[in-house]
């Protein structure tokens, strides 16, 4: 397991707290999934905020809240500055969206806000995508971990660019990195890790299956079947058939 | 005065931000605030004076992804 700003993770997943049916049953969730790290955000207090701290800070794992929702720089900026004050952690998970109906990342909001943010001390976990360039840049502004995007949030798409994720990855093989956003199955989360990514976020594919504690267990299953395929050093793809079953020895039928 | 809390109109007797907090009920809370859309640090609240038409934000944990 990577190190992510000098933690060393016990899983390589990564759950969302948000759309849950009820709070038992998120709690089940992550019981389920073995997940390391929560990921949770900063509303208005309307009377239920301290009591969901408390939950989230009663599961007993790493704490990473985002700017979600955040348009522009200044917007994810002071976001994160007040959530290193209420959950008293650095990390930030930075979300500056540039497009409402794809969710895409700003890449312009994400490196102005990457740089400050670098600079102030925090330790950025920026939700990118596999634009190298953009990655490189990042990098430079002193992210020492990227989130590329598998698909649009919340579309369930798994691994929409696997020519872009696979160079990037390669790109890049000393920076941990986190595939968050697009998945929909445990599949996804396995292809993710067997294609050398460090860890998985995800929150919607959990919560929108029929049975979210059951899903949250097949992703728990799915991340220790790709990181255990990774060590295992996969075999190498070819165009045409080998046989497995010995010809020596066959008969002269 | 009237301030504008997390995008209400309200009415509070507090002359800065921190006792604010107190009058609204939450002296105790875990909350981070934002001062006319600037970040404003716990340990500058109480210094902070409050005046006619200011924006406050007081922002808790809520679920997220």
């Amino acid at each position: 397991m990577r190190d992510f700003y000098g933690v060393m993770l016990d899983s390589p997943l990564m759950l969302g707290t948000a759309q849950y049916p009820s709070p038992s049953v998120m709690q089940q969730a992550f019981a389920a999934s073995g997940a390391s790290v929560a990921t949770v955000s900063l509303r208005r207090e309307s009377g239920q905020g301290q009591a969901f701290g408390q939950m989230v800070r009663d599961l007993g794992i790493h704490i990473l809240p985002n700017t979600a929702g955040c348009h522009n720089a200044r917007e994810a900026i002071t976001t994160a500055q007040m959530a290193r004050e209420v959950f008293e952690t650095n990390w930030i998970k930075l979300e500056v969206i540039g497009h409402a109906d794809t969710l895409q990342p700003d890449p312009f909001g994400l490196l102005d806000a990457a740089e400050t943010l670098s600079a102030d001390g925090f330790d950025v976990f920026p939700y990118t995508t596999e634009d190298q360039v953009l990655a490189q840049r990042l990098i430079d502004a002193g992210c020492r971990v990227l989130m590329p995007w598998g698909a649009p949030i919340g579309s369930g798409m798994g691994l929409n660019n696997r020519y872009g994720l696979r160079t990037l990855r390669a790109a890049f093989p000393d920076i941990p990195m986190v595939i968050d956003a697009g998945l929909g199955l445990p599949s996804h989360a396995a292809d993710a890790l067997e294609m050398g990514f460090d860890a998985v976020l995800l929150n919607s594919a959990v919560t929108q299956a029929g049975d979210p504690v059951a899903m949250a267990r097949a992703f728990g299953l799915a991340v220790q079947a790709g990181t255990l395929a990774t060590q295992a050093d996969p075999m190498g793809v070819r165009d045409m058939g080998a046989p497995s079953t010995p010809l020596i020895g066959k008969a002269w039928l | 005065m009237k301030i504008e809390l997390n995008g209400t109109p309200r009415q509070i007797t507090a002359g800065n931000v921190a006792d604010a907090l107190v009058e609204l009920g939450w002296a105790d809370a875990r909350v981070a605030t934002a001062l006319n859309g600037d970040f404003l640090p716990t340990a500058a609240r109480a210094g902070q004076p409050l005046q006619d038409g200011d924006r406050l934000e007081v922002l808790a944990p809520m679920q997220g992804g």
